[in-house]
């Protein structure tokens, strides 16, 4: 590993897997830690807690902004165990010289938030600190959610699953991306944030077989499915054309050189449910709006265990591996 | 009708046009009397291949010789070094493009400098560079230009509007390379494997299809000028084969919808009010090529990085890793796998070698998507 921290550390990706690694699951291991889910469960299976820092650039982009972030990334992750959002924690670091009538702004979009989830903030701090020590204002969620249904895990995928998505694609990383740039369109892309409680309990109310979910946050749709391959011990193959991606992002990514499973997602999950279950889960995710493009993506086979294959639509085939290195564009 | 940048790529990524090439190329490859090998010289062309699987496409007796075509995998690391004690400048901004910046030199990489504090930026656009030298007025930006005949004319257009603007705080370190030395140098060697080339569209919209000449008629090689797309890889593959069987060694182009014979003669013009032949570039994984790079010519030395930092610049040429056999697989004599330290010791997120530099090397292309059938 690296002397210093490099931004790739921070990426999702490999590199980030070998800081968390090497550096705090050597210091903190415990089984809890171990199972590296998106949230921790604790009290006998019963709570659900989980924690999340964000510090996105700019703060206001089209879809949402980081008070909304802040309040989907961390009840997504408990409701990604199959816990109810119930309380919450409110850190923020604000830069000297930050408009209150922006910190408003951000304040109301995560009430409005909460309400969505059920949850409440009953807790918090504040820290202001001299101009240039933070990035305007950086916020950190934890949360505690009761657990509805035992036992989703990413350690337990089988080859009786299937591989669900609930919606295009990319959209939160090609947003900041095109707003980071500068790129200006004739297009309605937005992020895709977007608190993910409401889908999951409808799909826990219907019984469905959840064997487990992750949203797909920094490093995309292929982070996860290759946390997972190696987590469960399989391989997961994913039919190329199946991959929701709309034309605003595809467009982004011939731009800019990237692929949209690497692109970071903030209302966007993964599931593995039993093949029975599949078509009612497709079903039930599509009555939601944000949803409507939901559907099976890929399978669990045993060709390449703790790798992830993308077959073609014609007969190739090729590995889809974790994002590595900071997203950078191909220069030609 | 709306046009969407979909519509430029679409039809070229449609699974049963590229079924049909496939058909067709497994029809003529049985007609052929030897295998051929063919070079794609662009690392574009290396990572459409691996990225749709284009090899698992073609008969046994049609296989690809990944080339040296990308600029990032070809610079050597005193290059680089360049570029890392150029950042360490007190009030310097090195700007470059892409995935320069994540590549190892002896101290590090660009990324690593940026950690540590130093002013490192990329951007899409050499001419972004301007932007930052007017916002840092007290610093120095220096663009650390590289790229082949396709970015050549974008690094000229900044110096060009640099002196007509009369900008005074920007700088130029010049990395830039041409493509047919380069490939003259790989079929000079007796043990090379290369029986045709495919030859990138964009380096032709720029300089023409006109540069590859010489292949066919001295060398009596094939070569088709061919678009990144598959549906375009396909096609051009599909016109070297049957070159052979019909006895034919021509210069084609399968990009006829930007590519023709004298190319963009303005930007041409511009490189060369600029730039001359450096007498040597030494290349990452092949050595010493010369006539392949450029250099500022001389009366722009005021802008020239090299020549105002020179007292501090390494000069020690660095050789390649003994184990490295870049050299080879670039000559087609040698697959990334058959490497010794190939996914061990060499892996993208640490290379040892170019070809395992950006997802445009051979090597790295092979980690990263897997050569499945």
């Amino acid at each position: 590993m690296n002397k210093t921290v490099s931004l790739a550390c921070g990426n999702g990706g490999e590199e980030n897997n070998e800081l968390i690694s090497k550096v705090f699951y050597k210091a903190f291991k415990n089984e809890i830690l171990e199972k590296s889910e998106d949230a921790a469960i604790i009290h006998n299976g019963e709570l659900a807690f989980s924690t999340d820092s964000f510090t996105v650039s700019p703060l206001f982009f089209p879809g949402a902004d980081i008070g909304k972030l802040a309040v989907c990334g961390t009840c997504n992750d408990l409701a990604m165990m199959g816990a109810q959002p119930k309380y919450l924690t409110c850190s923020v670091i604000i830069e000297e010289g930050f408009a209150i009538r922006e910190l408003e702004k951000i304040v109301r979009s995560m009430k409005k938030e909460l309400e969505v989830n059920g949850a409440v903030v009953v807790s918090g701090d504040t820290k202001v600190v001299p101009r240039g020590s933070v990035d305007k204002i950086f916020i950190n969620t934890t949360g505690i959610g009761e657990v509805l249904k035992k036992g989703i895990s990413s350690n337990n995928i089988s080859a009786d699953d299937v591989i669900i998505v609930n919606r295009d694609i990319g959209c939160h990383g090609a947003t900041i991306f095109a707003a980071r740039e500068g790129i200006e369109m004739s297009s309605s892309l937005e992020s895709d944030c977007a608190s993910l409680f409401p889908q999951v309990k409808a799909l826990l109310d219907a019984d469905i077989n959840i064997t487990a979910m992750r949203d797909a946050t920094r490093g995309g749709v292929s982070a996860v499915l290759n946390e997972w391959a190696k987590q469960s011990n399989i391989c997961v193959e994913v039919e190329e054309e199946l991959i929701p991606v709309s034309d605003e992002v595809s467009g982004i990514c011939e731009m800019l050189g990237f692929e949209a499973t690497a692109l970071a997602n903030e209302g966007t999950f993964v599931l593995a449910v039993k093949k029975e279950d599949a078509n009612k889960t497709v079903e039930i995710l599509k009555s939601f709006t944000n949803s409507s493009r939901a559907t099976v993506i890929g399978k669990v086979s045993d060709i390449h265990l703790q790798k992830v294959v993308l077959n073609s639509s014609w007969g190739t085939k090729r590995f889809l591996d974790t994002p590595s290195g900071e997203l950078l564009p191909r220069i030609c | 009708m709306k046009l969407e940048l979909k519509n430029l790529y679409d039809d070229f990524r449609d699974a049963d046009t590229i079924k049909a090439f496939a058909k067709i190329i497994k029809e003529d490859a049985k007609k052929l009397k030897n295998p051929i090998n063919i070079m794609e010289v662009c690392g574009g062309h290396t990572h459409t291949i691996m990225k749709y699987g284009i090899p698992q496409l073609l008969p046994s007796n049609v296989k690809f010789v990944h080339g040296p075509g990308c600029p990032v995998c070809i610079m050597p690391k005193d290059r680089i070094d360049h570029a890392y004690v150029l950042s360490q400048q007190e009030d310097a901004i090195l700007v470059t493009l892409g995935d320069m910046i994540k590549v190892p030199g002896s101290n590090g990489s660009l990324q690593d400098a940026r950690a540590k504090g130093a002013d490192v930026r990329f951007v899409y656009s050499p001419m972004d560079c301007i932007k930052i030298a007017k916002e840092n007025p007290d610093k120095k930006v220096i663009f650390f230009a590289i790229g082949f005949e396709t970015t050549t004319p974008m690094t000229a257009a900044l110096l060009d509007a640099v002196i007509k603007k009369g900008i005074k705080n920007i700088y130029f370190h010049i990395n830039h390379v041409t493509v047919p030395e380069a490939m003259v140098a790989l079929i000079s060697d007796n043990k090379a494997k290369i029986d045709a080339f495919l030859g990138p569209s964009h380096v032709s919209v720029i300089s023409g299809s006109k540069i590859y000449e010489e292949f066919p008629r001295d060398f009596n090689k094939p070569v088709v000028v061919s678009g990144f797309e598959p549906v375009d890889v396909m096609q051009s593959i599909s016109m070297i084969v049957k070159q052979f069987i019909e006895n034919r060694c021509e210069l084609e182009i399968e990009y006829k919808r930007a590519v023709n014979r004298d190319g963009n003669l303005k930007a041409q013009k511009l490189i060369d009010t600029y730039f001359q032949k450096a007498q040597n570039f030494a290349w990452r994984g092949l050595g010493n090529i010369p006539g392949s790079g450029l250099k500022l010519r001389d009366e722009f030395r005021e802008f020239n990085a090299e020549d105002i930092y020179r007292d501090i610049l390494p000069k020690d040429k660095i050789d390649d890793h003994k184990l490295c056999i870049c050299g080879d697989i670039l000559k087609g004599i040698a697959n990334p796998p058959e490497c010794t330290i190939f996914g061990t010791a060499c892996k993208p997120t640490t290379p040892v070698g170019s070809c395992m530099v950006s997802s445009e090397g051979a090597c790295a292309a092979y980690y990263k998507y897997g050569n499945l059938i």
